[in-house]
C-alpha cells in the first residue's frame, strides 16, 4: 500500500452536501461529531469547502435543481476521493422515485463526471451512526 | 556582521551553533505540529471526546501533499502558489529569530520591530493568496481578513509600547527577555490585549471571521488543496510556535536560557523519551489513555525544559478557543480599536508614571 493512501485513511475530510434531503441523514451525520461517537478519533473531519475534502458525503435524492451542483462540487474535489450515499434517498432515490422531480440516485450523477468514481453506499432511513461508520471503514479497506 | 549582535553572545562556527542551524527549523515544524495536536486534543477533551491521535497532524500534511493540487481557472497562479510559500518562510524566520535569541543570546538592537514586522507576513500572505484565487467566499475572506489586520496591529503594537516603556526604551528582544512586564498593572493589562491579537492573529475562534467554515467554508482557504494547503497547514502549525514564543519573551521574562546552553543532556533524555512514548504508540494498538498521557508527558517535558510559559499560554487561547462564540467582523473592529484601544492608552499612561517616578508595580 502506498503512503498516500495509507495517510488518506487516517486523515479523511468530509463535505457534506445535502441534494434534497429531509434532514434527517444530516442530523445523523452531525451525530458522528458528537461526543458519543466522535470521528475526529480516526481523523475524520468536517470541512468547509470541497477543494479539502477527501470525501463526499452526499444526502437525499438528486433533485433537477440539485444535479448540477452535485456535478461541479464533484467535479471541484481534489482526487483521490471517495463518494458516500447516505441513507435510502441517496442510494436509489427511494419513496421519491419517480417522482416528478427526481434525476436520479447519486451514483448516477457522479458517473456521468467520472465513471470510475469510487461510491460507497450506507443505506437505511436515516443509516444510523454505527452503520456509516462501518460504511466508511468498509469503503476505506477497499482503497 | 558580527558588529551589531549585542556582547554576550557565543561564536558562530562553534559545534553547538551548527547543529543549532541544522535543528531549527525541523525542530520548530515538529513542535509547531505537536502543537497543533494539542490545540485539537485539548479542544476535544473540552467537550468531552476523545480526540484525534498524536501524529494526526502529521498524518494531515502526508495526505494533503499527496493529493491533486487544483487550481482555479481564473486565479492569478504565482501569487496564488507563492503565498503559501511566502508566509511560511516569514513564520519559519519569526521563530528561528526567537529561537536564536532564547538559546544563544544573540541579538540585535531593533530585532523587536523586525519581528513585529515578520508577524504581519503571514496575514498577509494569507490576504494575496486568497484574494489571487478568484473565489467570492475568498473575496469576502480576503476583506474581513484585511480588517482583522487592521484592528489588531494597533492594539497590538500599543502593547508592545507598553513594554518598552516599562523597560525603559529597550528595542532589543534579549534585553526585553530580562524583563517580566506582566508583573505590573500596565504590564498586565497590555499582555491581556495582546494575547487576544494573537488569537486573532491564530484565526482562534472568536476571531476566526476570515475563515468561518460554517458561514464561508474556510474564507481565505477556500480555493487551496493539495500541497500547497499543507503549506498553509504548516504555516499555522508554526505560528502556534512561534507567536505564544514571542509573547512569553516580551511579556512574561522569556524562558531560561543557562538550562539550554548547559543541560544538554536532561533535554536529550526528554527526547529519547517522547521518541519511545511516540514509538510505543505506533506500534501498540489504539489505547485511549495513551495520549492523554502523552500530553501530560509533552506539557510535563515542556515544563521541565522551562517551557512551562510557552504552555501557560498555549493553553489559555485553547481556552479562550474553546468558551466564546465567533464575533461578527464589526464587533471585532469595535472591540479591538475602541475597547482594546481604551484599556491600552491607560496602560500606556500608568506604564509612563510608572516610568518617570519609578514605580514598578504601576
Amino acid at each position: 500500500m502506498s503512503l498516500k493512501m495509507w495517510s488518506l485513511k487516517k486523515s479523511v475530510w468530509v463535505f457534506h452536501v445535502n441534494t434534497g434531503a429531509c434532514n434527517n441523514c444530516d442530523i445523523e451525520i452531525v451525530n458522528l461529531l458528537t461526543p458519543k461517537y466522535d470521528v475526529e478519533r480516526f481523523g475524520i473531519r468536517l470541512v468547509g469547502s470541497p477543494r479539502h475534502a477527501d470525501a463526499l458525503l452526499v444526502t437525499g435524492v438528486v433533485t433537477a435543481q440539485a444535479a448540477p451542483r452535485l456535478r461541479e462540487v464533484y467535479r471541484q474535489i481534489s482526487k483521490p476521493c471517495v463518494v458516500f450515499s447516505i441513507g435510502a434517498c441517496a442510494c436509489d432515490t427511494g419513496i421519491f422515485r419517480n417522482g416528478y422531480h427526481v434525476v436520479g440516485p447519486v451514483d448516477k450523477i457522479i458517473r456521468e463526471v467520472d465513471p470510475e468514481a469510487i461510491i460507497a453506499y450506507v443505506p437505511g432511513c436515516p443509516p444510523k451512526p454505527e452503520a456509516m461508520i462501518s460504511g466508511v471503514v468498509s469503503a476505506l479497506s477497499v482503497l | 556582521m558580527e558588529a551589531i549582535f549585542e556582547g554576550k553572545g557565543r561564536k558562530m562556527n562553534t559545534p553547538f551553533n551548527i547543529f543549532f542551524w541544522i535543528l531549527v527549523v525541523p525542530v520548530t515544524l515538529v513542535l509547531g505540529l505537536i502543537a497543533s495536536w494539542i490545540v485539537r486534543k485539548v479542544s476535544a477533551l473540552v467537550q468531552w471526546r476523545v480526540g484525534p491521535p498524536l501524529l494526526q497532524p502529521l498524518y494531515d500534511v502526508m495526505k494533503l501533499t499527496g493529493k491533486e493540487i487544483l487550481i482555479p481557472q481564473e486565479a492569478q497562479q504565482t501569487v496564488f502558489l507563492m503565498a503559501p510559500l511566502v508566509g511560511l518562510a516569514g513564520v519559519l524566520l519569526l521563530s528561528i529569530m526567537l529561537w536564536r535569541i532564547t538559546v544563544t543570546q544573540n541579538a540585535f538592537i531593533g530585532d523587536l520591530i523586525v519581528a513585529i514586522y515578520l508577524m504581519v507576513l503571514p496575514s498577509l500572505a494569507l490576504i494575496l493568496g486568497s484574494s489571487a484565487s478568484a473565489s467570492p467566499h475568498a473575496a469576502v475572506g480576503t476583506s474581513r481578513e484585511m480588517k482583522l489586520v487592521m484592528g489588531y496591529e494597533l492594539p497590538l503594537v500599543l502593547a508592545i509600547i507598553v513594554v518598552i516603556i516599562k523597560t525603559g526604551g529597550q528595542l532589543n528582544l534579549a534585553a526585553i527577555a530580562g524583563y517580566t512586564p506582566v508583573l505590573s498593572i500596565s504590564g498586565m493589562l497590555a499582555f491581556l490585549v495582546a494575547l487576544l491579537c494573537v488569537q486573532a492573529k491564530l484565526g482562534f475562534v472568536p476571531f476566526d471571521i476570515a475563515e468561518a467554515e460554517t458561514e464561508l467554508g474556510s474564507g481565505v482557504l477556500m480555493e487551496y488543496s493539495g500541497a500547497i494547503l499543507a503549506v498553509w497547514k504548516l504555516m499555522h502549525a508554526v505560528m502556534l510556535v512561534a507567536l505564544p514564543l514571542f509573547l512569553v519573551m516580551v511579556f512574561l521574562g522569556g524562558i531560561s536560557t543557562n538550562f539550554w546552553v548547559e543541560g544538554g543532556i536532561p533535554v536529550a533524555i526528554v527526547g529519547v523519551a517522547l521518541l519511545v512514548f511516540i514509538g510505543a504508540r505506533l506500534l501498540s494498538g489504539r489505547s485511549k489513555f495513551i495520549d492523554v498521557l502523552a500530553l501530560l508527558i509533552f506539557i510535563g517535558a515542556c515544563v521541565w525544559v522551562g517551557l512551562g510559559k510557552y504552555v501557560l499560554i498555549l493553553v489559555l487561547l485553547i481556552l479562550i478557543k474553546n468558551t466564546n462564540p465567533r464575533v461578527r467582523i464589526d464587533q471585532a473592529m469595535k472591540f479591538f480599536w475602541v475597547y482594546c484601544g481604551i484599556v491600552l492608552a491607560g496602560a500606556i499612561i500608568l506604564a509612563s508614571i510608572g516610568y518617570y517616578y519609578d514605580i514598578n508595580w504601576l
